[in-house]
C-alpha cells in the first residue's frame, strides 16, 4: 500500500450517463430514510466502471447526490484500494496478485512480464494508454494461482506465456477467454477429474438396486481385481521376454 | 447499579458504564489518546488497556466495553477489572512502543511539550529503547486554516479532532483518509475549517500535531503565569484561563464550567489576545484644536471638570459598552447621578429590554445547562451560532440526543443543526403564538419549550411587542411546573449586569437614541462613553465627548477626552451572563502605559468634579453594589426571574411590525473594540467572507 492521493490532472466535470443516474437513484432506495450515505460504495463503483477511475469531480458529485460531506467520500474513496484514483489503462488495468499462493506459483514472473510488456511501474498506462498493471493483494482464486485480475473476470493459472498472450490479444483487440488459461474446469483438478470417476455413479446402472453403494464396491473392486490380473500377466510376458533376451545375447557370442 | 472489582476495591456504578468510567469512580487512572468524555467513542487508540476476568482473556480497551458486558465469576462474585497489572503494563508498553515507532522524536521545537499526554504517557509507560529500524513515515502538513496549524508527521490518528469537528462543531469538515500507515487528518482538499468553535480541536489533540497557529512559538506552558477568568467576547461568560507573561496575555484556553461552557470556547475568546496588544490607549489625550494630544492625569481631569462644572446635569449623559464590567457601571451610574442626570443607557443597539419589568423580561431564563431539558426551541430574529457559538454548540447538543424540534424566525441561516425555517419575520411569530401551523402545535403542546429571542428582534421598534408576543408562547398554560422557556440572548458581556443595576435611563432620562438625538441637535453638551464603540459615533454633533476604554475605536476617534482604561484581562470584575449568572473577571496582567482600571478612573475624576464617589477600593466599591444588588455577591449562582413576570409581561400586548428581523451580528469575528484590534481576528474575518462569496457563486 503507499499513499493515495488524487491525481494532479482531474476532470472539469462529472456525470452520470442516464442508465447509471436511474440505476444510482435506485441504490438509494435500498436504504432508510436518511442513510442514503449507505450507498456510497456502490455508488462510487459504478463511477469507477464508468470512467475507469474515480475522479475529483466525481466524489463531489456523489457527495452531493447522497447529501454527504465531501471528505466523507474521500475518506471512502482513499480507504479502499479498489479504487483508482487516477487513470488507468483504457483497454485493460491488470492487477496481478501477489500474495504468497501466487508468488509461490511464480507471481513475480507475471508482475517482470508486467514491467518489461506494459510499465515499468504500476499505476502507469502505457505508452499508448491502453494498458496498466498492478500488484494486488489476494483475490481469493488461490486454487487457480497464479492469477490476475481485470475487472469484472479474473484470470487464472497463468503463465509467463499465457500472460503473454492475453496481453498480445487485449493490444490487438482479440477476445479474451476469462477463468483458467489452461485445459482445466474452473478450479477443477488439473488433467480432468481424478476422484469420483467411476462410471456406474453416473449410468443410473445402480439405481434401485438397494444396496447400492455395496453394489458399487464390488463392481469397483471386480475391475481393479481384473486390471490387477491384467497387469500380472503383462509382466509375466514380460519377464519371459527379459529371460529370452540373455539366450539370445549368448547365442550371438557363441 | 452493576458491581466491579477495580484493582481489589469493589465499587457499585451504572451498567452502561464503560470499563474506563468504573475505573475512575474506584480511584483508578487510566491512560488515553483517543477517548474523551464528550466525544463518541472511537477505541482505536488502544492505550486504555486492561486486564479483565469476566471477559474476553486478552487485554481490554476500557473505552469501549461497558461493565454489563462483564460476566460475574463462577459463584457469582462480581467481575474483576485489573488497572495495574503486569499483562495490563506490558499491553499498553507495546501500545505506547507502536505509536512512538512513527512519532518524531521533536518535542523540543513542539508546541505542545509540556502540556502533551503523549509525553506525559510515555514517561509512565515508554520504553527507553527503539527497536524500530525501519524508515519513519513522514506525512505533508495540511492547511487547515488561520487558527489551527499543523504538523501531521506527529498526530496518532486517534480522530479526536474529526469527532469533534463532526459532532460538537456540526461541520463535517475534517477528515481521516486513505487507511492503516498512510492514515492522514485533512479537511477536503485542504480547505479552511469554517467553525467557530475549531480552536477546540488544538486543546483536544493529545499530541502536537494540531497546535495554534498564532501562538506558535511564542511560549512554553510552564513559563506562564495563569489566571481563572471570565470571557467577555459574547454574552455566554465562558469560563477561560487567561496565560500571561509578563504584562502580556500569550493565550486564552478554556476551563471547565458544565453549566455554561462545558469546555468548549470560541475562536474569538481564544484568538483575540492579540487585539489586546495593538491599538491600545496607553494615556491621556485632550483634543486641542481638533487635534488629540497626549496628555496627563491631571489635564485630562481639569478639563472634563470644567466642561461638566458648566454644564447642567440634564446636558450630561453616558452610555456603556458592551464590555463594561458591572463595577464601573455602578461607579459611573453613581457619578452620572451625582451629577444630577438621568441620562444613561447600556443598551447600545436600542433594545426594548427594560429592568423594571423584571429580571425574568430579559435573562434567559431556562438558563444554558436547561437547553438540554427542553422538548422544543423557537429562535427569533437572532443567529447563535454566531451570537453565542458555545450555547449553540448546546443547542446542537440537544439536538443530537433526539426528541426536539427546532424553528427559527428571522435569517435563514446555517446553525449547524436542521431546523424549520418558519418565516422572516413578526407577522410569523404572531402565527405561531396563536398555534398555528406545525411548530405552532408543536410549541403549543410541547412541555418545555424555548423561545430564544435574539436582540435582531428586539433591538426594533416592535422590540416590545417582539417580546411579549414570545413571553405569551413562552408562558402559554400547559407547561412544566417551574419551567421558565423565556430566553433572551445577549451579545454584549455587560448587558445583563446593567440591567440587574439599572444601567438604563432614570425618571425623564435620555436613552441611547435619544441622547445620540439629543447630542446631534445640540442639546446635550456632554457624553460619556464606557467604551461604547457600537453607536453612531458620527451623529454626536458637538458634545464634549468623553471616552473612558481601551482601544483606539469609533469612540476614541470621536472623543474630546480619552481616558486609557483597563480591558477584561487587567482588571477585576463582575460580569453577569446571558442567563443571570454572576461571574468574577481576575487580573491576569495589568493594563499598559498610564492606562488605570475604570472604577479607579471614575473615582479619580468624581473628586475633581466635586462629587467624590463613597469608595476608595474595590472592596469597598463592591460592598455598596453589594447592598444594594445582594444577588451580584453570590457569584457564579442564578437568581432566577420570577415565572410571574413572563405571564405579566405577555399581557402587554402590543402592535408587531412588518419588517423581517435582521440578525445584529453577521461578522462573527468583528465585534468589539479588541477584535477589530486583532490582526487574527481581521484574518479570520476575511477568509469567512471569502468562503461566503464562494459559497454564493
Amino acid at each position: 500500500m503507499s499513499v493515495r492521493r488524487l491525481a494532479s490532472e482531474q476532470p472539469a466535470s462529472f456525470a452520470f450517463t442516464p442508465e447509471n443516474l436511474t440505476w444510482a437513484e435506485k441504490q438509494v432506495t435500498k436504504f432508510p430514510e436518511g442513510k442514503q450515505a449507505s450507498a456510497v460504495i456502490s455508488i462510487l463503483w459504478r463511477v469507477q466502471e464508468q470512467e475507469g477511475w474515480v475522479s475529483e469531480p466525481s466524489i463531489r458529485w456523489v457527495g452531493e447526490f447522497l447529501d454527504m460531506p465531501y471528505i466523507r467520500v474521500l475518506e471512502v474513496a482513499t480507504f479502499y484500494t479498489m479504487f483508482l484514483l487516477a487513470p488507468v489503462g483504457r483497454k485493460a488495468h491488470i492487477q496481478v496478485c501477489g500474495t504468497t499462493p501466487c508468488m509461490i506459483r511464480g507471481a513475480g514472473k507475471l508482475i517482470e512480464l508486467c514491467r518489461e510488456r506494459i510499465h515499468a511501474e504500476p499505476l502507469h498506462p502505457s505508452a499508448d494508454g491502453m494498458l496498466s498493471w498492478e500488484e494486488v493483494e489476494c483475490l481469493g482464486a488461490c486454487v487457480n494461482a497464479p492469477m490476475a485480475q481485470i475487472v469484472p473476470d479474473t484470470y487464472e493459472d497463468l503463465t509467463v506465456e499465457t500472460l503473454g498472450k492475453l496481453i498480445d490479444d487485449l493490444e490487438a483487440g482479440r477476445p479474451i477467454k476469462p477463468g483458467p488459461q489452461i485445459d482445466r474446469h474452473h478450479s477443477a483438478p488439473v488433467g480432468g477429474f481424478r476422484a469420483l470417476t467411476t462410471p456406474e455413479l453416473y449410468d443410473g446402472s445402480m439405481v434401485g438396486q438397494g444396496a447400492g453403494l455395496q453394489a458399487a464396491r464390488e463392481a469397483i473392486a471386480a475391475r481393479a481385481a481384473a486390471a490387477e490380473e491384467a497387469a500380472r500377466a503383462a509382466a509375466g510376458e514380460s519377464n519371459q521376454a527379459k529371460q529370452a533376451a540373455p539366450a539370445a545375447d549368448a547365442a550371438k557370442k557363441e | 447499579m452493576a458491581k466491579i472489582i477495580v484493582d481489589g476495591i469493589e465499587v457499585d456504578v451504572p451498567p452502561d458504564y464503560t470499563l474506563l468510567q468504573a475505573a475512575e469512580a474506584a480511584g483508578a487512572e487510566v491512560p488515553r489518546f483517543c477517548f474523551h468524555e464528550r466525544l463518541s467513542i472511537a477505541g482505536n487508540c488502544r492505550m486504555c488497556l486492561v486486564e479483565v476476568k469476566g471477559g474476553p482473556p486478552k487485554p481490554t480497551a476500557s473505552c469501549a466495553m461497558n461493565v454489563r458486558d462483564l460476566r460475574p465469576g463462577p459463584n457469582g462474585e462480581p467481575p474483576v477489572m485489573l488497572t495495574n497489572s503486569p499483562m495490563v503494563k506490558k499491553a499498553r508498553e507495546g501500545v505506547m512502543e507502536f505509536l512512538l515507532i512513527n512519532h518524531p522524536l521533536d518535542c523540543p521545537i513542539c508546541d505542545q511539550g509540556g502540556e502533551c499526554d503523549l509525553q506525559d504517557q510515555a514517561m509512565a509507560y515508554g520504553v527507553d529503547k527503539n527497536r524500530f529500524a525501519e524508515n519513519k513515515r513522514a506525512v505533508e502538513d495540511k492547511y487547515i486554516g488561520p487558527l489551527v496549524k499543523t504538523v501531521m508527521n506527529r498526530c496518532i490518528h486517534c480522530t479526536r479532532c474529526v469527532r469533534f469537528t463532526t459532532e460538537v462543531a456540526g461541520i463535517s469538515e475534517l477528515g481521516l483518509i486513505g487507511r492503516g500507515e498512510d492514515a492522514e487528518i485533512t479537511t477536503y482538499l485542504e480547505k479552511a475549517l469554517s467553525s467557530e468553535l475549531q480552536g477546540n480541536v488544538i486543546d483536544l489533540c493529545p499530541v502536537g500535531a494540531l497546535t495554534s497557529k498564532p501562538f506558535a512559538f511564542t511560549a512554553r506552558p510552564w513559563e506562564l503565569n495563569k489566571t481563572e477568568s471570565i470571557d467577555v467576547m459574547d454574552a455566554v461568560g465562558s469560563n477561560i484561563r487567561v496565560d500571561v507573561r509578563g504584562r502580556e496575555v500569550m493565550r486564552v484556553l478554556p476551563r471547565l464550567n458544565e453549566a455554561v461552557n462545558e469546555e468548549w470556547i470560541s475562536d474569538k475568546t481564544r484568538f483575540i489576545w492579540d487585539g489586546l496588544r495593538t491599538q491600545r490607549l496607553d494615556r491621556p489625550y485632550l483634543r486641542v484644536d481638533g487635534r488629540l494630544k497626549a496628555v496627563s492625569w491631571g489635564e485630562a481631569f481639569a478639563a472634563i471638570a470644567a466642561k461638566v462644572s458648566s454644564t447642567s446635569g440634564s446636558k450630561i449623559g453616558a452610555i456603556a459598552g458592551d464590555l463594561a464590567a458591572v463595577e464601573e457601571m455602578y461607579a459611573l451610574k453613581a457619578l452620572i447621578g451625582a451629577l444630577g442626570s438621568a441620562n444613561l443607557d447600556a443598551r447600545q443597539d436600542r433594545a426594548a429590554l427594560d429592568p423594571s419589568l423584571g429580571r425574568a423580561s430579559y435573562l434567559f431564563n431556562p438558563t444554558i445547562a436547561g437547553i438540554e431539558q427542553a422538548d422544543a426551541i423557537l429562535i427569533v430574529g437572532a443567529n447563535p451560532r454566531k451570537e453565542a457559538s458555545v450555547l449553540n454548540a448546546r443547542i446542537r447538543k440537544r439536538w443530537r440526543a433526539g426528541g426536539v424540534k427546532i424553528g427559527v424566525i428571522g435569517e435563514a441561516v446555517d446553525l449547524t443543526y436542521p431546523h424549520d425555517y418558519l418565516g422572516a419575520g413578526p407577522e410569523t411569530l404572531a402565527e405561531i403564538a396563536a398555534g398555528k401551523g406545525a411548530f405552532g402545535e408543536i410549541l403549543a403542546n410541547a412541555k418545555r419549550p424555548i423561545v430564544i429571542v435574539g436582540q435582531g428582534a428586539l433591538a426594533r421598534e416592535d422590540g416590545k411587542a417582539v417580546l411579549a408576543t414570545a413571553a405569551a408562547i413562552a408562558a402559554a398554560p400547559g407547561r412544566d411546573e417551574g419551567w421558565n422557556g423565556l430566553a433572551v440572548l445577549h451579545n454584549a458581556a455587560s448587558r445583563v449586569g446593567a440591567l440587574d443595576i439599572g444601567f438604563v435611563p432614570a425618571a425623564g432620562g435620555l436613552d441611547t437614541a435619544g441622547m445620540i438625538d439629543a447630542a446631534g441637535q445640540g442639546a446635550l453638551d456632554v457624553l460619556f462613553l464606557l467604551g461604547a464603540d457600537e453607536i453612531d459615533t458620527t451623529r454626536l454633533g458637538s458634545a464634549f465627548v468623553v471616552y473612558i476604554g481601551t482601544h483606539g475605536d469609533a469612540g476614541a476617534h470621536r472623543a474630546d477626552v480619552i481616558l486609557p482604561a483597563a480591558a477584561y484581562t487587567e482588571k477585576s470584575g463582575t460580569y453577569v451572563n446571558t442567563e443571570g449568572r454572576v461571574q468574577v473577571a481576575h487580573r491576569a496582567g495589568f493594563p499598559p502605559g498610564d492606562a488605570r482600571e475604570d472604577w479607579a478612573i471614575l473615582r479619580a475624576l468624581s473628586d475633581v468634579v466635586g462629587h467624590r464617589l463613597p469608595f476608595d477600593s474595590l472592596g469597598e466599591l463592591r460592598k455598596a453594589l453589594y447592598a444594594t444588588h445582594p444577588h451580584l455577591a453570590a457569584v457564579d449562582t442564578i437568581r432566577p426571574g420570577d415565572i410571574a413576570d413572563v405571564a405579566a409581561l405577555a399581557s402587554a400586548g402590543g402592535q408587531l411590525g412588518k419588517a423581517a428581523f435582521v440578525n445584529p451580528i453577521h461578522d462573527f469575528y468583528l465585534t468589539n473594540p479588541i477584535a477589530r484590534a486583532s490582526a487574527t481576528m481581521a484574518e479570520c474575518s476575511a477568509l469567512a467572507a471569502g468562503q461566503i462569496a464562494a459559497a454564493a457563486e
